[in-house]
């Protein structure tokens, strides 16, 4: 598992999402609130850019007339089909035994550990002062 | 090691078959509400800006409930032009036709000239739609070609169009969709049936449409979903009724497409006519051999969305009665429930039925060579 520094923490804000590839695979980064995600960019059902899609929340039932909505923001709807996937866990919640989206774990580093390593970060230079989002695969 | 930024989030779908397709089912929409115009008469513009279009059904725009999607369309599929989703010929060729290797597109243009109570204006506006379609897609690209939309709830003036396009090869087909005024097999649409025959054209029945009857036989259902799963209800009595009222007895050489409504349902559908048939036979005396040989003779079926069952066997079991060589591949492209070319077909399946599937069955029946 190699730790990838994909950009300083002032280029991805809240609310924000970044596409790249690495090592030939296709992920995103999401902040949500502060907090980091990395999820695989390829929806597991017929291989659409998944994290193209909106982030809405979850609804639930636990019986018949009584909705809970919860997770909001935390689960990556498929721009094709409309598949629901937690972007926490990359748990499908449409066919969860048979569909899973790869998480990749995210946060935030300071600079002067990135500098030290091991992290992969050729294409952003790295300076000690400010801190960047990492992400492990 | 070097990372890569995503520099194009329009890029084409992920997976790409090698071989060459025909996909069956893609819709053209119009970039702007006004494209249309240039192909329909002074008469007909003023006519639409002062009184709009009166339709068969209550929902004045088309579509009876919410779609799940944008536009009912990919979220991904936008040009990157501006308008919406499949009203750009270079952005189709750039996600669909170039990736995919697409030989042979079949436009289905939806929300046109069709289910309006006005029919001078519908027959005017389906003949602006098929002008539109040589104009900005079969006349650009070689790999396209149209369908005769028609003025569905008017027969004479449906033939008239369809003779009159007869033998341009841009036109592979005359397009119905499946909810209409009446079953799809009464008197009333017979003209199109006939036009069809003679100009050697299959006609296509394509889920949705305007008649103003619920998509359900037992009335208007809650949700999209249940929208979703009743075309191949809705297609089903609208086969039946073909079957039934003897078009395909009356013009044997009519071939026709049930398109985006499924095919699991065909042999139920097919036992469940012959078993009555046999017994209420006399009260149909034109029906002169039982329905499952006319639907296995005349009737293809367009493949999205293609019928996922756990076990593929059973698949298999559906597609062996129908013929392989039945079956049309198609996306919906852009529509949301686009199916992937490299996803739809499990393993087991032969090359020639897999190369028929793909693409032989289309190109014959179309006339492609």
């Amino acid at each position: 598992m190699a730790r990838h520094v994909i950009a300083p923490v002032d280029e991805l804000p809240p609310g924000t999402r970044k596409f790249l590839e690495i090592d030939g695979r296709p992920i995103a980064i999401f902040n949500i609130k502060g907090e980091y995600f990395g999820l695989m960019n390829r929806c597991p059902h017929q291989g659409a850019a998944l994290c193209e899609g909106p982030l809405i929340g979850l609804a639930q039932s636990s019986n018949p007339g009584e909705i809970e909505y919860t997770k909001l923001g935390e689960i990556i709807r498929c721009p094709w089909h409309g598949w629901e996937f937690d972007i926490r866990t990359g748990q499908s919640y449409c066919d969860p035994r048979r569909f899973r989206v790869k998480a990749y774990p995210a946060h935030v580093e300071p600079g002067a550990s990135v500098v030290k390593g091991p992290y992969v970060a050729e294409t952003i230079p790295v300076k000690v002062e400010s801190d960047y989002v990492v992400v492990e695969l | 090691m070097n990372i890569q930024f995503r520099e194009n989030q329009e890029a084409a779908s992920p997976l790409t078959v090698k071989t060459a397709i025909a996909d069956c089912d893609i819709h053209p929409a119009r970039a702007t509400r006004t494209e249309l115009y240039p192909y329909l008469a002074k008469r007909w513009q003023h006519h639409l800006e002062i009184y709009g279009v009166h339709a068969y059904q209550g929902m004045m725009e088309g579509p009876p409930y919410p779609k799940a999607q944008p536009n009912a369309s990919r979220r991904d599929a936008y040009p990157p032009e501006g308008g919406p989703q499949g009203s750009s010929l270079a952005f189709m060729q750039k996600q669909l036709l170039d990736p995919n290797n697409v030989q042979l597109g079949v436009l289905n243009p939806l929300n046109t000239g069709q289910g309006i109570r006005n029919h001078e204006l519908s027959a005017a506006l389906c003949s602006a739609i098929n002008d539109w379609q040589i104009d900005k897609w079969t006349s650009k690209d070689k790999r396209l070609k149209a369908s005769i939309v028609v003025g569905n709830e008017d027969g004479l003036s449906a033939a008239a169009e369809i003779r009159e396009r007869a033998g341009d090869k841009n036109f592979v087909q005359v397009l119905l969709l499946s909810r209409n005024v009446e079953p799809l097999g009464q008197r009333r649409y017979w003209p199109i049936y006939q036009a069809a025959e003679e100009a050697g054209l299959p006609v296509g029945v394509h889920a949705f449409g305007f008649g103003g009857n619920p998509i359900t036989p037992s009335g208007w259902p809650s949700y999209y979903i249940e929208e979703m799963v009743g075309h191949s209800q809705c297609q089903q009595s609208a086969l039946a009724s073909l079957v039934l009222e003897g078009v395909f007895e009356r013009f044997p050489k009519l071939k026709m497409v049930m398109i985006e409504a499924g095919f699991g349902w065909a042999p139920s559908l097919a036992w469940r006519l012959d078993k009555a048939w046999q017994r209420l036979r006399s009260e149909v005396p034109h029906v002169k051999r039982p329905p499952s040989e006319y639907i296995r003779e005349q009737v293809w079926w367009t493949t999205q969305p293609m019928e996922d069952p756990e076990r593929r066997e059973d698949l298999f079991d559906v597609i062996k009665w129908i013929g392989w060589d039945r079956l049309l591949f198609a996306t919906d492209y852009p529509h949301w429930d686009y199916d992937e070319p490299s996803r739809v077909l499990p393993a087991g399946v032969s090359e020639a039925n897999r190369e028929a599937f793909y693409l032989g069955n289309a190109k014959k029946l179309y006339g492609i060579n």
